[in-house]
């Protein structure tokens, strides 16, 4: 049940919109209801070859040797495929952004760092041959200790779990072994505060469970290209990393997706695309890739585990005045996207609140476990748990109502915000105080008159006179560039010229697309269930001004 | 590998095909009929996505052996529609009862059994009826609420 409060910010609002308000139709819904929905399995092709994968049981290993001589021998194997075989073999998914170094084999060559880590791929005229082969490969593992814990992971002699990162710590900017936050004095309002709040708090790894397990099938197409129907959630994402781990030319894929039987965050990774392609191009035919229900749960990157720290300084009317984390997030035995989700969620602190000392050091820790990707506003979600959990703690601890300490400490519209930006379009007093009218729950006569609108600004638009910053942390060796590129001239490929694509013929026969319809502001005004105030600047009405982007609303 | 032929109703229609020995239905089905709207979820009779109707009753198609159809009527999701689209379908799209779309064939099947042989359940009926179905997108509600809609319209027509 949806229930639009139109009467705040009533007049900033523009309800003379087409859609936005009304139910609308998912314009795939029939093929959904009718079993239509081309899902990249649902593409039948003569002669389809299956790849299954040789995996690590161990969570740590050294490999010594792969023996893949019985296996080659087993009934319906076209081909055994090694690292060797991936013509780059090594990649970290947001090089395509220029963030981080390529620290993951497509299949591993030296050693393995999370159980279930591929090896070696089995392809096959059916799946149960290709399983059948899996289990004919014979490789000597030498065990290797392993580290299941972020902290563990951080000790002196703990084993390296990656070697690019040996101290298990993604580098930041190229200067600093984890992501930092300083805004202010915390250590100097901490002596200063009536209380002082301490709480550690953490979060589990979390499956995305999609319904549709992910896979993907590549076939050689004419023109010397290969075409690939998948379950990946960034198609265009796919086909780069595809294209720099395959080593040629983006125009030689055709990638179609689009279809996804449920993401969640976890169809990002581009695990099946590369290994379907390459072996189609090492057979000559069509290839397939796919997880089943027990590998998308043993080895789909799930939602990374995260463990907080938070130190809150208190004055007793129950302002907060200091808030220091430490955060370390589980990357898992490689970096995937939890490098980026620190940088969002540090960019998050320290929450919606209008705090005048923040401090985090925050960690993106590298174990041996499964490595974590995206999932559903990953990087804001498990901190924003300990946050909220740290508030009702605080509340207790100053004898506070908590939604009274959330609407007393909450940003109003021009505060400034620990990163340096200023608040805007906050509605976190409103939102508490519905939900405390919802719930029954009695608010202090301060906090029913409060409102977004007023109260910000002014000196809480300033930023600190004093930051207290520092060295700890501080990496050499690296580059600083965009992100954390490894300096020192050419490491790594190089980017090759490609030749310069001949313009695309114009077909004589090709339809007509019809040009779309012109914009057309609905035509008719909604009734105004309580009349709006009218606004005051008509040169600042209408939706424009709800654009984070425009900074056309109230600031 | 030895085949074996099948011959059965599909939606109707007879279809003939050949199964290898201890191929599902569900791959036969898709590979060797060409009906694909029965999905792969799991493989193991968890998820539900496979549900098939075989002479009137929901099974998991993923856990039924091929040849087990010979002479019998099967039923998926693809054939639900027989010219216009079936009430049940309707209500799913009105009521917002898909979202990713791949639980919906199997979610379908179980919903068309139920209201076969019980035009007016509950709404705990409803739930009992789809426990066997998986939905990682919609949270269940916008389904049992499809499903019941489909059984109000009925009677009142």
């Amino acid at each position: 049940m949806i229930e639009f409060r139109k009467e705040f910010f009533a007049n900033e609002r523009d309800d003379n919109l087409n859609e936005i308000g009304k139910p609308t139709r998912r314009q795939d819904i029939l093929g959904h209801v009718t079993g239509r929905s081309p899902y990249f399995d649902d593409h039948l092709f003569e002669g389809l070859l299956h790849i299954r994968c040789v995996r690590s049981p161990h969570h740590h290993a050294r490999i010594r040797r792969i023996d893949i001589s019985a296996a080659e021998k087993m009934p319906g194997v076209v081909r055994v495929l090694l690292g060797k075989d991936v013509p780059l073999n090594l990649n970290t998914l947001l090089s395509l952004l220029d963030f981080g170094l390529d620290d993951e084999p497509v299949l591993s060559e030296t050693k393995v760092a999370y159980k279930g880590e591929p090896v070696a791929a089995i392809i096959a005229e059916s799946e149960a041959q290709a399983r059948a082969a899996v289990k004919m490969v014979k490789v000597e593992w030498e065990v290797l200790p392993h580290v299941l814990d972020v902290e563990d992971a951080l000790k002196p002699g703990a084993p390296v779990v990656c070697d690019v990162y040996p101290t298990n710590r993604f580098i930041y900017h190229g200067k600093f072994d984890h992501q930092k936050l300083r805004y202010g004095d915390v250590e100097e309002a901490f002596n200063r505060a009536d209380h002082i709040v301490e709480g550690r708090y953490q979060m589990s790894p979390i499956e995305q469970a999609p319904m549709e397990t992910c896979g993907a099938i590549a076939a050689p197409e004419v023109n010397d290209r290969f075409v690939c129907f998948t379950s990946t959630q960034g198609l265009f994402f796919s086909l780069g990393t595809a294209a720099k781990l395959l080593t040629m030319p983006s125009s030689r894929l055709h990638f179609v997706g689009g279809t996804v039987g449920g993401g969640f965050g976890g169809k990002v990774d581009s695990m099946h695309e590369p290994l379907a392609i390459l072996g189609a191009m090492l057979t000559g035919r069509p290839c397939k890739y796919a997880w089943d229900r027990e590998e998308e749960m043993q080895v789909g990157a799930p939602r990374g585990a995260e463990r907080w720290y938070i130190k809150d300084g208190i004055t007793r009317d129950g302002r907060i005045i200091a808030r220091k984390f430490t955060g370390y997030f589980d990357s898992g035995a490689y970096t995937r996207l939890s490098s980026y989700a620190i940088i969002k969620g540090v960019g998050h602190l320290p929450g919606p609140y209008t705090i005048p000392n923040v401090y985090a050091d925050v960690f993106c820790v590298y174990t041996n476990r499964t490595p974590a990707t995206a999932m559903r506003g990953f990087g804001i979600t498990g901190v924003d748990f300990a946050i909220e959990a740290h508030m009702d703690k605080v509340a207790e601890t100053v004898g506070m109502n908590p939604i009274d300490l959330r609407i007393l400490n909450s940003y109003r519209d021009g505060d400034m915000k620990a990163h340096r930006r200023l608040a805007k379009n906050c509605a976190l007093v409103e939102c508490c105080q519905v939900v405390a009218e919802k719930g029954g729950v009695a608010l202090s006569a301060e906090s029913r008159s409060a409102t977004s609108l007023t109260g910000g600004g002014g000196e809480r638009a300033r930023l600190p006179a004093r930051t207290a910053t520092d060295q700890a942390g501080a990496v050499s060796g690296f580059k600083g560039g965009n992100y954390a590129r490894k300096g020192g001239g050419a490491s790594g490929p190089q980017p090759v010229a490609m030749p310069v694509a001949a313009p695309a013929p114009a077909y004589a026969n090709s339809p007509q697309r019809p040009a779309a319809p012109a914009y057309q502001p609905a035509a008719t005004a909604p009734p105004a269930a309580s009349p709006p105030t009218p606004p005051a600047d008509t040169a600042r009405h209408g939706a424009l001004r709800f654009s984070s982007l425009s900074g056309f609303r109230r600031r | 590998m030895a085949k074996k032929p099948v011959t059965f109703m599909l939606n109707g229609s007879e279809r003939a095909a050949f199964a290898e020995e201890g191929l599902n239905l569900l791959e036969f089905l898709r590979r060797a009929v060409g009906d694909l709207s029965p999905k792969y979820g799991c493989g193991q009779g968890t998820c539900g996505a496979c549900t098939v109707i075989i002479d009137g009753e929901t099974h998991l198609s993923c856990l039924t052996m091929a040849e087990a159809v010979q002479g019998r009527k099967v039923e998926t999701a693809s054939g639900l529609a027989n010219g216009k689209v079936h009430p049940l379908q309707e209500a799913f799209m009105e009521h917002f009862a898909a979202q990713c779309g791949y639980c919906t064939p199997g979610m379908l099947m179980s919903a068309k059994v139920l209201l076969d042989h019980n035009p007016s359940p509950s709404r705990a009926e409803v739930i009992e009826a789809i426990s066997g179905n998986l939905c990682r997108c919609t949270g269940y509600e916008p389904i049992i609420d499809a499903i019941l809609a489909t059984a109000n319209t009925r009677r009142l027509a």
